[in-house]
């Protein structure tokens, strides 16, 4: 009876409710882009949409406006600004991608260190869950119902964008608009991450959980449900943890992450190290060889 | 030789594409019309793929213009007329897709928003496979197939999108002899029903026995007509003989796989 009151002991607490609900459900928009992102080869970019937001969430604290807002603008805007810097240069996609989103970034870092606001930059960098404001709460609520809207009415276009655009094309679908959605939606889901765990690691949760159901199967429908009890499991859990050990959010969340993929890397039952080893000393088979 | 009369399903006028101020190819002057399979052929790097790019509407043309049933090709492709086969190393084949999932891309023009298969979606795909005899595999994740079961999984996709035209790029490349048949005949058929067919190829030596026309380019265009006029030792030796250096290299490996 101890031991469970040591348990739920934190869900006394309104603040911690709260904090569970809300890293649930930006655990499972996180993990239900990120089988698009890891699919598509995207996870530079959302790198650098993460830190192209800075700036706007400083620019939207001076305004008075809502900090979603500004960090959108910023961070879809970057993303904006890499295409057209690459459509216009021979300068490799990556190195443009680099020089774009450090410079939102220092330009962020320059602009709150001369406004003397509230702004404080550590919770923008790895959030802030366990001291959110109802105004938070309802921005995030907002910006991931409309990420999950987006991605379901899209998510067989964008699929098709991911694996061949060229075949998108082919059939009359409108390519440069399935570009910039999926760009929008990852800019989005960014926005809605950053109080949870931060900028600098809402990048694991747009990657980690597509890669660790991609371990797991081959069927698409299966890996966005993995994916998404993966996302889930590691924010309610790392959020939980790091109460009981007094410790950062969105580093528990992550390193619980990482765990399951290292899970799912040595033990995956087709692709995991175990199996692969295992596979390696049966003789080949017809079937196999037929596979090859 | 026949429907010369008929509108051309292909038209392609002066096309001139250009990279970074470097031309690709120019001078491309050509029709092809319904009922008839043209091969595609020409040395690595003289432009094949920069052609078919430009057919497909994935490159703009610098100049000259390409028309499909007299139509801009963005239009065309609304209207679901172009079926495109892609070649082998532009597709990621650890994607997470079946052979059933990739018939269904071929149908998504005719679908609502949602993308939700109706009976006869279902249906045309079932034929699809079954044509490409590939339903025994239908559930079968796309890189645990053999070379030319990857090839027919994506024909049973153009089958499903059912366009009048069909361009095909280096079907025959890691397939089979029974596969190259099996995909020879098809494209047989798929003429008969009056479908409009391209296909670039490497391998010379089948061309005479299924390809009505032959349009050889490097760079420009060296020759275009009938089969049994054009496809000549001459014409073939003008156009991978090559008017630039360094092509002795894709020359000789053109002309071995042809042989082989």
């Amino acid at each position: 009876m101890h031991l469970l009151q040591t348990f739920l002991e934190p869900f006394h607490y309104d603040f911690m409710i709260k904090a569970v609900l809300v890293s649930a459900l930006v655990g499972m928009v996180c993990a239900v882009l990120s089988c698009f992102i890891t699919l598509k080869g995207w996870s530079l970019m959302g790198d650098a949409i993460s830190h192209a937001v800075v700036p706007g969430v400083a620019v939207s604290y001076i305004l008075g406006i809502p900090f979603a807002i500004g960090a959108f603008i910023f961070g879809f805007g970057a993303t904006v600004a890499i295409g057209f810097i690459k459509s216009r240069t021979r300068i490799k996609e990556d190195a443009v991608i680099g020089v774009v989103f450090t410079m939102f970034f220092a330009l962020g870092l320059v602009i709150i260190s001369k406004t003397p606001s509230t702004v404080d930059i550590t919770h923008i960098l790895f959030g802030n869950v366990l001291g959110m404001l109802p105004s938070d709460i309802i921005q995030t609520v907002i910006v991931c119902v409309i990420t999950l809207i987006g991605i379901f009415l899209l998510r067989k276009d964008l699929l098709l964008f991911c694996f061949d655009p060229n075949h998108a094309r082919a059939i009359g679908l409108n390519t440069n608009f399935l570009y910039y959605a999926l760009l929008s939606l990852l800019a989005l889901t960014i926005v809605a991450s950053q109080i949870t765990v931060g900028i600098i690691l809402v990048i694991a949760m747009l990657i980690t959980p597509g890669s660790f159901a991609y371990l797991l199967t081959d069927r698409f429908d299966r890996m966005m449900l993995l994916a998404i009890l993966c996302g889930v499991f590691s924010c309610v859990a790392g959020t939980y943890i790091s109460y009981q050990i007094d410790g950062s959010t969105g580093g528990t969340i992550v390193v619980t992450q990482a765990l399951l993929f290292l899970l799912a890397f040595i033990f995956a039952p087709k692709r995991g190290l175990v199996a692969t080893r295992m596979l390696r000393r049966i003789p080949k088979t017809t079937e196999n060889v037929g596979a090859l | 030789m026949r429907n010369e009369l008929t509108l051309p399903s292909i038209q392609v006028k002066d096309l001139m594409v250009a990279y970074d101020g470097n031309i690709a190819i120019h001078d491309i002057d050509f029709q092809l019309h319904p009922g008839t399979i043209s091969a595609l052929i020409g040395p690595n790097g003289g432009g094949k793929s920069t052609l078919f790019k430009a057919i497909m509407g994935f490159i703009i043309p610098t100049q000259g213009d390409v028309q499909i049933e007299a139509m801009p090709v963005r239009r065309a492709q609304k209207k679901n007329l172009i079926a495109y086969v892609p070649q082998s190393d532009e597709i990621d084949w650890n994607f997470p897709v079946n052979v059933e999932e990739v018939a269904m891309m071929g149908r998504y023009g005719y679908m609502n928003f949602l993308r939700k298969p109706s009976a006869e979606d279902r249906q045309v795909i079932d034929e699809s496979l079954e044509r490409v005899q590939m339903t025994a595999f239908r559930h079968r994740q796309i890189g645990a197939l053999s070379g030319g079961q990857r090839k027919r999984a994506f024909l049973a996709r153009a089958l499903a999108q059912g366009g009048r035209i069909m361009l095909l790029d280096e079907p025959f490349t890691g397939v089979d002899a029974t596969t190259e048949q099996a995909i020879i005949s098809l494209l047989l058929d798929l003429r008969q029903q009056g479908s409009t067919i391209l296909v670039s190829t490497h391998d010379l030596s089948s061309i005479p026995h299924f390809c009505d026309r032959v349009i050889m380019i490097n760079r420009m265009l060296y020759a275009h007509g009938h089969t049994e006029e054009v496809f000549t030792q001459d014409n073939i030796t003008l156009t991978f003989g090559g008017i630039l250096m360094g092509l002795e290299f894709n020359q000789s490996q053109v002309l071995f796989s042809g042989v082989s």
